[in-house]
């Protein structure tokens, strides 16, 4: 097979990955998109936005705090804390890259990383092959702007109780990446556990209470996963591993 | 003070980028330092759950749709159902409660 039919094979493949993950996308991206139009962003910054950045947890948290005119630090700090498991998963890829390949790969294929992209990238036993990476990207990345674009536009004109229950799914998305390993973990399990009463007492209690969301989310992230780290250390073989 | 939402966009965006392009470029090896990959395996479950609860509750127009879609969302997620199906369906418990509600 000469490089020209591989790259083509290459291409198509990540296209057909990429594409159900994009019908995903879109719909997480749609209620995304209403979240942002809350904050105030017309569909193209919302596009913008969500082509930049890709993380629903990340995006969530950046049009909150547009929505609460936070300070910049404050986006900067939240969106890395939201964020921070794309550090594992990029630590986890640069072990999967064949020492030829070009750095500029290594940093348009991170620029790419989500959790499902991700996925594709580990599950392959193979190198990392960065035209697939790019092209199963692509795809899923323009359902996801896209996405988060038509919310913006059609949130305004879908009537009350359609966009109140969609206000919610990414919350069923979250749940559905944190309750998975709870299930098998129970360190995970407790930590979750916590997590719901400590933001609910920080929600409520006086002083605290005071608290913008973005600090609540850094100050019990960092407070938690420490404690969590320095009691419940884990072992070798789970310790490299993207959650 | 009323900032720029482009700015905003850009200083999520150079974030994001320095965090999914640091350890790829820089890390050759695999982390070491157990502490350090203890609490960076810990991290993301902590942030989605302080992110999700309580503020599940007040996402809908009745909190009792939230503690529907969360009491949905956990069940089925708990039984291994992916994150596409999860988000509908706590989408369509919220839908049902909130119709039920109007009704009463």
């Amino acid at each position: 097979m000469d490089e020209r039919e591989q790259l083509r094979r290459s291409i198509l493949r990540g296209a057909r990955d990429g594409f159900p993950i994009g019908l995903g996308y879109y719909a997480v991206a749609f209620s995304l998109g209403i979240t942002a139009k809350s904050a105030g962003l017309s569909p193209i910054q919302g596009f913008i936005a969500s082509f930049l950045n890709h993380a629903s947890a990340g995006e969530f948290a950046l049009y909150s705090l547009i929505a609460a005119n936070a300070a910049y630090w404050e986006v900067a700090v939240v969106v890395f804390i939201a964020n921070m498991r794309y550090f594992l998963m990029s630590a986890a890829l640069s072990q999967k890259f064949s020492p030829e390949t070009p750095v500029i790969h290594r940093v348009l294929v991170g620029f790419g990383i989500t959790d499902e992209i991700f996925g594709l990238g580990i599950a392959r036993p193979e190198w990392i092959s960065p035209p697939y990476m790019y092209s199963a990207f692509l795809v899923a990345e323009l359902c996801w702007s896209s996405g988060t674009a038509t919310g913006i536009v059609a949130g305004s004109v879908l009537p009350a109780n359609v966009v109140s229950a969609l206000s919610v799914a990414i919350y069923g998305m979250f749940l559905a990446i944190i309750i998975p390993p709870a299930r098998s973990d129970r360190v995970v399990a407790a930590l979750v556990a916590i997590s719901f009463a400590f933001s609910l007492a920080f929600s409520l209690l006086p002083v605290v209470r005071e608290l913008t969301d973005g600090m609540r989310t850094i100050i019990l992230t960092v407070a938690i996963s420490a404690a969590a780290a320095l009691f419940f250390p884990v072992k070798e073989a789970e310790g490299g591993k993207a959650p | 003070m009323n900032r720029s939402v482009y700015l905003y966009i850009l200083v999520g965006a150079a974030v994001s980028f320095i965090i999914r392009v640091l350890p790829l470029t820089l890390i050759r090896k695999q982390i070491s330092n157990r502490f350090l990959r203890s609490f960076l395996y810990y991290v993301p479950y902590v942030t989605l759950a302080v992110m999700t609860f309580p503020a599940i509750l007040y996402a809908a127009q009745y909190p009792l749709a939230g503690v529907a879609a969360l009491a949905v969302g956990a069940v089925l997620a708990w039984f291994g159902v992916g994150l596409f199906p999860v988000a509908i369906a706590c989408c369509a418990s919220v839908f049902l409660v909130e119709f039920i509600i109007t009704l009463v």
